[in-house]
């Protein structure tokens, strides 16, 4: 399931949603993405989607994610609007039969959304307000998994 | 009429994100826009500049029909 929200979310309440009742799941990865304050340069993030392409982009990620690592389920939450600094920003979970799917998968996953999922970011600080676009590291990040196939 | 959107550091250099626009074309679209902003012009064709036409994404020219939605998307970031 992929969700766009304006809204704080608690990310232990999702991971114990995510994990109840499972029978032929043998593991569950997690990861949660906070919003930093980059030491006081940032009071507040903004973020921006295409409302009904975002979802439909990071589904597909979700697909390929769901083929290549043979997952049983995964749990995409995204925030938009405006988040404050140590508010989780993403939640990623992955559930598969043996571990490293979940854990790679969940890696995967946060690779491409990282530089390739329809968002836009902005940062609010003191000294004015930038936009955020993938650094190389993001780049070279994704790039990983597309050199393997 | 085409609906025409602008994401990100395009909208905020625009100073609009959505509008109605009479193009024939995606280029005709273009062309319309730089003449108005040469600066907004410059930046739709810039690197890593997505367009998409009815949300999925093109490359190259297509003609607009009545409706069309064409949206312009600076580079991507989640997380």
């Amino acid at each position: 399931m992929i969700t766009l929200t304006d809204q704080p979310f608690e990310p232990g309440e999702l991971l114990a949603a995510f994990a109840r009742g499972r029978a032929e799941v043998g593991a569950v990865a997690t990861f949660t993405g906070l919003a930093r304050a980059e030491g006081g340069a940032t009071d507040v993030l903004e973020l921006e989607a295409y409302p009904g392409f975002t979802e439909r982009e990071i589904g597909k990620i979700a697909e390929e994610a769901r083929t290549r690592f043979g997952l049983l389920d995964l749990r995409i939450l995204h925030r938009v609007g405006t988040i404050a600094p140590g508010e989780p920003i993403v939640f990623v979970a992955t559930a598969s039969r043996h571990r490293r799917q979940a854990f790679e998968a969940c890696d995967f996953l946060m690779d491409y959304l990282k530089s390739r999922a329809p968002f836009w970011k902005k940062e609010h600080g003191p000294g004015g307000a930038r936009w955020i676009e993938p650094r190389a590291e993001d780049h070279a990040d994704v790039a990983r998994w597309e050199q393997e196939t | 009429m085409a609906k025409v959107l602008l994401f990100g550091r395009l909208s905020d250099l625009a100073g609009w994100r959505e509008r109605e626009i009479d193009a024939a074309s995606i280029a005709a679209l273009r062309a319309r826009l730089s003449e108005e902003d040469a600066r907004l012009g410059e930046a739709l064709s810039g690197p890593g500049v997505q367009v998409a036409l009815d949300q999925a994404i093109v490359r190259g020219d297509r003609p607009l029909g009545a409706g069309a939605e064409v949206a312009f998307l600076p580079p991507m970031s989640g997380g």
